[in-house]
């Protein structure tokens, strides 16, 4: 098995199947200029209980990742390839129909912009009852008690009074919490949260960051958290899968990818933002140049014309061939895709870390 | 709690010492809040900015952190006069610009420059990169001595564009790129103060490091006073050696950065500091956690007294009762100053039991309290 899409040790016994279990998939889009290359490739195992938190720049392929776990590019032009089980059950090839049970019953997700998620014309309360009601055979005033019940559970005052309101009545926060309520109206086991906390402000973050975690906890639900704020995995993800250009280059527990990070785009990710307690002295060190197309990828590594180590690579590889994604000499369940040697790179570390504290 | 003799150095808010390149003193926005169709008559008003003092000297960069709502863009509008101050005064190089008409602005503006938020709506699309650089100089009758197109030139090479890009349109350049042309025609007219509003929030987390070290190298290079408007608190304490911290259109606490951030004396910085995520699995054991409950309440009917005490875990009485002043505290450092009845030790570690104030976290983990 070369695909390695796990971050456990290969040579662990094969015990039950991952809860979550996506290989080698693919999302392609055709378009007037080209095939549009958005997921190349991308393979990651989830257990229940637990967070994955996928991390890239805009154009990366994280939520072109999360639309296809929900089944969402189904009737579209995109093009999907790969497996996603989902318990042994495969979701790529699963007719719409069937996905449309899962959807919101087993799977469910947590969008971005709760204003536009949430439909203007009807009533909070009725959003989430609907959702109960489409997956269970219930009245329409047990529906309404279970959607009261969870507003409550997601901390908003007054959750009856509140059931009534329409989303514009309701704050930032309050529309997240609301779009979380609807998210786990029917106890999903898989929850999907794009961006869940980036339109909203630091105090509120924290509290629904918080939220989720408290609500995993409770629930027992799998969670994949697609973030571009490395602080916000740092915080509630178990396992930080980094994707540049559709493509995983770095995949490992929050504590190995953070404390030891070994592909150049994840050492620039950690240097080019400023931290809380950093050094105010150090200069950003950004990365250079823009995002890759996903049309015409770089050849080789998709990092390499913003690489600053490239040459540390001999015979210019970084340029031609692509690197796999292995595990990382010493470790067995951190994953890099880096044509750099491990002597190489604690090599540069050394002079970096040196170079700061001059 | 020992707090009501914690005032007793009631300082004036002054910071001592010389010019200031800008002082604004009182500063005031309501937005009337209309009613009704041919005759409009005023049913309210929206707080934005109530009363706030500050003074920024020169080459001294000033952030302003809070959360959205709190004002801090509408004051950098007062400032440079997008938007005219209900009260207040805005003194700016000696001069006073409150209520200085817009015809008159343009001599005031040519020291006073404004970098907005979203680069993808303040660059005219119809106008070339050449054109936009170079309006702020037509318009003020700069003629440099190697020519217009020449100066913008040399402007857009000053903020790691290309030359060649002078004839090209807004449309063809990415968001990065788009907010160094911002910056350029910001930068043409020399000016001495430069209003950042947001300025790399719309970015990638890799190109907003290429925004801050650039707007740091014109800082030092040019001499450049900055009034940093961010929510960003990370960003902010990057860049800026002195911060307000905002609440509901009111300052709650100024100070130099490293006092901020490492001894804040507002329950709401401390809250604030406590919600910033942190890039390192084992950093958040290490500070304090406070969660807040709700939201900020409406401007347009503000809480009386303090205004932060609705969210506050230490709030009393006296805090409805009576508006803090934005004083320095006994025991804070000069120019440390804080708008507190009940202040808090000037640390963020994590304390004995985290407060929690939000109803549906409280049963998580450890007990949660609600009290100090």
């Amino acid at each position: 098995m070369s695909l390695l899409t796990s971050p456990q040790p290969a040579d662990a016994e094969p015990a039950a199947a991952p809860f979550l279990d996506v290989r080698d998939l693919r999302v392609h889009f055709p378009t007037e200029d080209g095939i549009v290359k958005s997921v190349d490739g991308v393979s990651f195992t989830l257990e229940k209980g637990s967070t994955l938190g996928i991390v890239g720049e805009s154009g990366s392929g994280k939520s072109v990742t999360s639309l296809a776990l929900l089944g969402l590019h189904k009737g579209t032009r995109a093009q999907v390839s790969g497996e996603i089980r989902l318990e042994g059950r495969e979701l790529v090839s699963l007719p719409e129909h069937d996905m449309r049970a899962l959807r919101g019953r087993t799977v469910s997700m947590i969008f971005q912009d709760p204003l536009s998620a949430l439909h203007p014309y009807f009533t909070v309360g009725a959003q989430i009852a609907e959702g109960y009601r489409v997956h269970h055979r219930v009245s329409k005033k047990e529906a309404r008690d279970r959607a009261v019940e969870m507003l409550k559970r997601v901390g908003i005052p007054q959750p009856e009074r509140r059931a009534r309101d329409y989303p514009h009545q309701f704050s930032g926060g309050m529309r997240q919490r609301a779009m979380i309520a609807m998210a786990l109206v029917c106890d999903p086991e898989l929850l999907i949260a794009d961006e869940p906390t980036t339109a909203l402000d630091v105090t509120v973050q924290a509290q629904i960051l918080d939220l989720i975690r408290d609500l995993q906890e409770e629930f027992g639900s799998a969670v994949v958290l697609i973030t571009h704020d490395l602080g916000v995995v740092a915080d509630i993800a178990d396992d930080i899968l980094v994707m540049y250009g559709g493509r995983r280059i770095e995949y490992g527990t929050v504590h190995d990818v953070l404390k030891e990070p070994q592909h150049p785009y994840t050492w620039g990710l950690l240097e080019s933002m400023p931290q809380i307690t950093g050094d105010v002295e150090r200069r950003l060190n950004p990365i250079a140049g823009s995002p890759p197309s996903l049309i015409n990828p770089p050849g080789g590594c998709a990092f390499h014309p913003r690489c600053t180590y490239k040459g540390w690579v001999p015979g210019g590889r970084c340029a031609t061939d692509r690197p796999e994604l292995v595990p990382v000499p010493g470790t067995g369940r951190h994953l890099a895709a880096c044509h750099l040697t491990s002597e190489t790179r604690t090599e540069i570390r050394g002079r970096t870390a040196a170079g700061a504290a001059q | 709690m020992r707090a009501a003799d914690e005032q007793e150095h009631a300082v004036s808010t002054t910071q001592p010492a010389g010019e200031h390149l800008l002082d604004v003193r009182g500063l005031t926005k309501h937005f009337p809040i209309r009613h009704g169709i041919v005759f409009q008559r005023q049913i309210g008003a929206v707080h934005a900015v109530d009363g706030i003092d500050f003074t920024v000297a020169a080459g001294q960069s000033l952030g302003l952190v809070g959360e959205s709502g709190c004002g801090k863009s509408t004051t950098g509008r007062l400032v440079t006069r997008l938007l005219e101050p209900t009260a207040g005064k805005v003194v700016f190089d000696g001069e006073d610009i409150t209520h200085t008409p817009e015809n008159r602005m343009k001599e005031a503006r040519r020291n006073l420059q404004m970098i907005f938020q979203d680069p993808y709506s303040s660059l005219n699309p119809r106008h070339t990169v050449g054109t936009i650089v170079e309006t702020p100089m037509r318009l003020n009758g700069i003629n440099p001595p190697q020519g217009h197109k020449k100066r913008a030139q040399e402007l857009l090479e000053t903020v790691g564009l290309s030359p060649e890009h002078y004839n090209r349109y807004p449309n063809e350049f990415s968001g990065g790129q788009r907010q160094r042309i911002g910056i350029a025609r910001a930068l043409a007219l020399r000016p001495k103060l430069i209003v950042a509003d947001e300025p790399v929030s719309a970015l990638d987390v890799s190109i907003q490091a290429q925004i801050v070290n650039l707007l740091q190298d014109l800082q030092r290079e040019f001499g450049i006073a900055f009034v940093f408007i961010a929510h960003d608190l990370a960003v902010v304490r990057h860049f800026c050696e002195r911060v307000a911290v905002m609440y509901l259109g009111k300052i709650v606490e100024v100070a130099d950065r490293r006092t901020l951030y490492t001894g804040p004396r507002h329950p709401y910085t401390h809250a604030l500091l406590s919600a910033v995520p942190e890039a390192d699995p084992d950093g958040t054991r290490r500070r304090e956690r406070i969660r807040l409950a709700g939201d900020v309440p409406s401007p347009v009917d503000p809480p009386s007294g303090c205004r932060f005490r609705t969210r506050c875990w230490k709030a009393q009485e006296r805090c409805a009762r009576e508006e803090p002043p934005l004083v320095r505290l006994a025991g804070s450092t000069d120019g440390h100053l804080t708008a507190c009845h009940f202040p808090e030790e000037p640390s963020v570690a994590a304390r004995a039991e985290d407060i929690v104030l939000d109803p549906a976290l409280s049963a998580s983990g450890d007990s949660a309290s609600t009290s100090s």
